[in-house]
């Protein structure tokens, strides 16, 4: 791990170089402000909340209707609960939903894309060269590390976010939480269970 | 253009440059599970070509198909790929 972990220490560096030769250039040249540079990140992330996804698991728990909508075009319901993508285009969102004969799972292997707008930044291990390229060669292995363990005969599926489609799980409820409302089962939902790394 | 559920094939593919269509999935049969609609392709942008529109389309790997017979049998996998990387299936 610790090779990997350099590797990774060192790829952030290289990109963070890049990025800061990038905009001064821009700056030097006039087409950019810092300030603009600050205000676009500000805006971008506080809007950026893993509290958003679990609202809208908590919503599609609880509203059969709203589900489906999430689950035909997550991009328009999403909307619905003013979750706001608008400064995310031309990347959409796709809601996968766990069953009782099929368990998802996240990953980007070609980098790190991920539904950023619902569940805020992403967490270390999402980008870690390890989770990336053993999950799709053996995601129960994976999964049996984050402590999910699931029935033999389950289809597990795993979604590489190739391209502009972002992905999360709208996990299974749980057994036991009909006298809940909608904010106490919002508070059930987990970071790893909407990247499916973990049951709720 | 193919159709949902059809059945198809990725190409066997080594770009120069920038490319959305992650090696270990390259040559490998595959479904259509739906068409995400269109987008810029990427890998036009990203290596200074003009702006080209594609279909981009949802599909479905079965483990096996892409690891060989020993892989889980019960896992598979899906990728969001551009229609040029697609070939019908012979």
């Amino acid at each position: 791990m610790s090779h990997s972990h350099e590797h990774d220490h060192e790829a952030s560096a290289a990109i963070s170089n890049r990025v800061k030769h990038l905009i001064g250039t821009l700056e030097r040249r006039g087409i950019l402000t810092e300030s603009q540079v600050d205000a676009t990140i500000h805006s971008f992330l506080s809007k950026a909340r893993p509290a958003n996804g679990f609202r809208v698991v908590a919503r599609a728990w609880v509203d059969g209707e709203f589900k489906q909508r999430l689950l035909t075009d997550a991009t328009s319901a999403v909307g619905e609960l003013g979750v706001d993508l608008s400064h995310w285009a031309p990347v959409r969102i796709r809601a996968v939903e766990n069953t009782h004969a099929l368990h998802n799972v996240i990953v980007c292997t070609l980098c790190s894309c991920y539904p950023l707008s619902l569940l805020g930044p992403s967490p270390t291990w999402y980008k870690s060269e390890a989770y990336r390229s053993r999950v799709v060669r053996d995601p129960r292995s994976v999964l049996d590390e984050f402590g999910v363990r699931l029935a033999p005969d389950k289809e597990v599926r795993v979604w590489d976010s190739t391209s502009e489609l972002r992905y999360f799980v709208v996990p299974e409820r749980p057994a036991g939480t009909g006298s809940l409302s909608e904010a106490e089962l919002g508070e059930l939902v987990t970071t790893n269970g909407l990247i499916g790394t973990a049951l709720v | 253009m193919f159709e949902v559920g059809e059945y198809v094939r990725t190409r066997v593919m080594n770009p120069d440059g920038h490319t959305r269509i992650p090696a270990y999935l390259r040559g490998r049969p595959c479904r259509i599970l739906n068409c995400a609609g269109t987008f810029l392709f990427s890998d036009a942008r990203a290596n200074g070509k003009p702006d080209v529109v594609q279909s981009l389309y949802t599909v479905l790997f079965a483990a096996r198909d892409v690891w060989g017979a020993d892989a889980d049998g019960t896992t598979s996998l899906v990728a969001d790929l551009f229609e040029s990387y697609l070939e019908k299936r012979t």
